[in-house]
C-alpha cells in the first residue's frame, strides 16, 4: 500500500477542478496549471525512485483488497510514462501561455488540459480494465472539449470524425469487457493474467485478445489511423502537442499492457498480426509523409510511423526490443511535442501550413531552424541524441528474435522520417529570405523558451540514457515476467 | 433468458450500424447512444440472470445476483449521457457554423 501513486491523477482533476470557478483570473491559473505540473512531475519521480527500491507500487482504494475493489499499480514503465507525460505537459502549457490567445484561456484552457493530463496518468497506473475505459473516457471527453475549444470551422468539421470514431471504439472497449468478464469472471488485471494462465489462453480468449487489439488499434493509430492526420492537424498548436505526445502513447501502453500481461500465450497468433499491423502502419505512414506539402500533415503522419515502429517491439517480444521500445516511446513523447511545437511556430509566423510558401526561414529566425535541425537528427537517431539508443536495442531485439522483415521496414521507415523531415528544413529553412525585416513576426523568448527546454530534454535522455537504463530494463523485465506484475498486486499487500 | 437479451443486443447493434453509417449527423449520433445501449444490455447478459435475486449475500436465499455488472453499466451509462450530450451540442454548433448536418459537405477540401 502506498498512496503516493493515486496523486498524478487526483492532483490535477482537484486542480482542475478549482480553476473553473477562477476563469477570470488568467495569471492565477496559469500559476495554479504549472504549480500542480512540476509537482507531479516531482512525485512521479519520487514514485520511480521508490519502485527502484521496494518493487512495484501497489494502492488498494478503500482497503478492499484485490480482486474486489479497484487498485492503481505503479511498475516501472508506467511510471516512466507517467513521468515523461508531465515533464512534456509542463513545456506545451508553458508555450501556450504565449499562443493560445485570452480567449481560449477563459473557456476553460488549463481545466481541460489538467482533466486531460489527469486521464492520461490514471490510464497509466490503474490495475482494473473497466477502470482503465473509464480513465480512458475521462481523458478522451478532455480531449473532445480541447479539440473543439475555440470552434473554428475546420476545427468543428474534424472533432465530429474524432469523437465518432471514439465513441465506437469506446463501444468496442466495453463489449471486450463484457466478453472477457463473462468468460473469466474479474476485472483486475492481475487476476486476469492468474485466471488465462491457469485456464490457458482458449480460442475465445484469443478472440476477445483481437476486440481488444482492434480497440486500442483505433485509439492509438495502429493501422486504424485514418482518422489522425485530420483531427491533430486542425487545433491550436499547443493542444496538438500535447495530443500528438500523449494521446496515441496511452493506446500503446495499454497494448503493452494487454498483450504481455493478459494475452502473450498465443503469440504466433496476437503478436504476428500485431506485427503485420505494424508494418502496414509503417508503411501506410511512410507515404502519408511523403504525399503532403502541408507541414501539419506531414507531422501528424509522423506521428503514425512512429506508432508502427514503437509496436514493432511488441510484435518481436523480445527483452531487449521492448526495452527499446520503452525508451522510444519516452523519447517520442518529448520529440513529438517539440516538432509539433516547431511546426506550429513556423505557421504561426508565416501564416501558412504550405511548405513551398515559406523559404529562407533560418535567416530570420535561426533559432527555431537550428531546433528543428536538432529534432530532425532526434528523430531519425543520430548519436548524442534520445532516438539512438531506443532504435539501436530495438533493431537488436529484432535481429535476436529474427524478425528481419519488421526489422528492415522499421529502419526504412527511420529514412522516409529523414527526408521527410529535410524536405520541410531545406524548403522552409534554406533558400532566398522571402520575409523581409519589416513584415517579419517577432518570435517571442517566451514561445523559445518551453521548445528549447524540449531540446534541453532530448540531449539529457540521451546522453543520460545509462541513468535511465535502470528504470527501462525493470520496466522490460516487469513487462516480460507477468509473475512479478501478479505477485506484487495480489500476494504482496 | 441471457440469449433472448443477447439477440436483443444483436437488433440494437445492427440498428446502431446501419444509423451509423447514415449521413446525417444526427442519426450518427443515435447511433452512438444505441450502440452503448446494445453494450449495456451486453454487459448484463454477460452477468448472467438470477431471476428475482438481489445483489446481497442474503440470510435466506441461497442464490445472489453479481453486482459488478450492474455497477459498470451504471457507471458506462453516466458516461455515455456526457457524450451524448457533448456531442449534441456540438452538432449544434456545427450546424450553426456550416448550416449543414450533412456529412458528405462537412468532408473539408484539400486546400483551405
Amino acid at each position: 500500500m502506498n498512496n503516493i501513486i493515486v496523486f498524478p491523477m487526483v492532483l490535477p482533476l482537484i486542480t482542475g477542478v478549482l480553476l473553473i470557478f477562477f476563469t477570470p483570473y488568467i495569471k492565477l491559473q496559469r500559476g495554479f496549471t504549472l504549480f500542480s505540473l512540476i509537482i507531479n512531475a516531482i512525485i512521479s519521480f519520487i514514485m520511480l525512485q521508490t519502485i527502484q527500491m521496494e518493487g512495484i507500487l501497489t494502492l488498494h482504494f478503500g482497503g478492499w483488497l484485490p480482486p474486489f475493489g479497484i487498485s492503481f499499480v505503479a511498475d516501472s514503465f508506467a511510471t516512466l510514462l507517467v513521468l515523461t507525460t508531465n515533464i512534456v505537459s509542463i513545456f506545451c502549457v508553458m508555450y501556450a501561455f504565449f499562443t493560445i490567445g485570452k480567449e481560449r484561456e477563459k473557456l476553460y484552457f488549463y481545466p481541460f488540459v489538467l482533466f486531460l493530463i489527469a486521464g492520461v496518468n490514471g490510464s497509466f497506473l490503474t490495475g482494473d480494465l473497466f477502470n482503465l475505459f473509464v480513465t480512458f473516457e475521462v481523458m478522451l471527453l478532455a480531449s473532445y472539449a480541447l479539440i473543439t475549444l475555440g470552434g473554428t470551422k475546420a476545427q468543428l468539421r474534424e472533432s465530429i470524425k474524432y469523437i465518432t470514431i471514439n465513441v465506437v471504439s469506446s463501444s468496442l472497449f466495453l463489449i471486450a469487457i463484457a466478453y472477457l468478464y463473462g468468460v473469466l469472471g474479474t476485472l483486475n488485471l492481475a487476476h486476469l493474467s492468474e485466471r488465462i494462465q491457469e485456464v490457458g489462453q482458449t480460442p475465445i480468449l484469443t478472440v476477445i485478445s483481437l476486440v481488444f487489439l482492434i480497440v486500442f488499434s483505433l485509439k492509438s493509430g495502429l493501422l486504424l489511423y485514418q482518422w489522425l492526420p485530420g483531427s491533430y492537424s486542425k487545433p491550436p498548436t499547443a493542444i496538438a502537442a500535447l495530443f500528438g505526445a500523449l494521446l496515441t502513447k496511452v493506446g500503446i501502453y495499454a497494448l503493452f499492457r494487454t498483450f504481455t500481461l493478459l494475452f502473450y500465450h498465443e503469440q504466433q497468433i496476437t503478436h504476428t498480426i500485431i506485427g503485420i499491423m505494424a508494418a502496414l502502419t509503417l508503411i501506410g505512414g511512410s507515404i502519408g509523409a511523403l504525399a503532403y506539402t502541408n507541414i501539419r500533415q506531414i507531422v501528424s503522419y509522423n506521428v503514425v510511423i512512429t506508432v508502427g515502429f514503437i509496436l514493432v517491439g511488441l510484435a518481436v517480444m523480445h527483452t531487449s526490443a521492448i526495452e527499446g521500445a520503452v525508451f522510444y516511446m519516452m523519447h517520442d513523447m518529448i520529440v513529438k511535442a517539440l516538432l509539433f511545437l516547431l511546426a506550429g511556430s513556423m505557421i504561426y509566423l508565416t501564416k501558412s501550413e504550405r511548405m513551398d510558401e515559406m523559404s529562407g526561414l533560418i535567416r530570420n529566425y535561426p533559432a527555431l531552424g537550428w531546433m528543428f535541425f536538432i529534432v530532425v537528427l532526434s528523430l531519425t537517431g543520430i548519436p548524442p541524441l534520445s532516438g539512438f539508443l531506443g532504435k539501436v536495442l530495438l533493431g537488436q531485439g529484432a535481429i535476436a528474435a529474427g524478425s528481419y522483415v519488421l526489422l528492415g521496414l522499421s529502419f526504412a521507415s527511420g529514412f522516409i522520417v529523414l527526408y521527410s523531415l529535410l524536405r520541410i528544413f531545406m524548403s522552409c529553412f534554406w533558400g532566398e529570405t522571402i520575409i523581409s525585416e519589416e513584415e517579419e513576426i517577432p518570435l517571442r523568448k517566451g514561445v523559445l523558451f518551453p521548445m528549447s527546454l524540449l531540446v534541453c530534454c532530448t540531449f539529457l535522455l540521451g546522453l543520460g540514457s545509462e541513468a535511465v537504463a535502470v528504470y527501462i530494463v525493470d520496466a522490460a523485465e516487469t513487462l516480460m515476467n507477468p509473475s512479478i506484475y501478479i505477485d506484487a498486486v495480489l500476494y504482496n499487500h | 433468458m441471457e440469449t433472448v437479451i443477447i439477440i436483443l443486443s444483436g437488433i440494437l447493434v445492427t440498428i446502431a450500424t446501419y444509423l451509423l453509417l447514415s449521413k446525417n449527423l444526427i442519426k450518427v449520433i443515435l447511433g452512438t447512444a444505441v450502440l452503448t445501449h446494445a453494450v449495456h444490455l451486453l454487459i448484463m447478459a454477460m452477468g448472467g440472470f438470477y431471476g428475482s435475486s438481489v445483489p446481497i449475500i442474503g440470510e435466506n436465499s441461497e442464490e445472489y445476483a453479481d453486482a459488478l455488472p450492474q455497477a459498470l453499466i451504471l457507471t458506462s451509462i453516466v458516461i455515455s449521457f456526457a457524450v451524448t450530450a457533448f456531442f449534441l451540442v456540438l452538432a449544434y454548433q456545427v450546424y450553426k457554423r456550416t448550416k449543414t448536418t450533412d456529412l458528405k459537405q462537412l468532408r473539408g477540401f484539400r486546400h483551405e
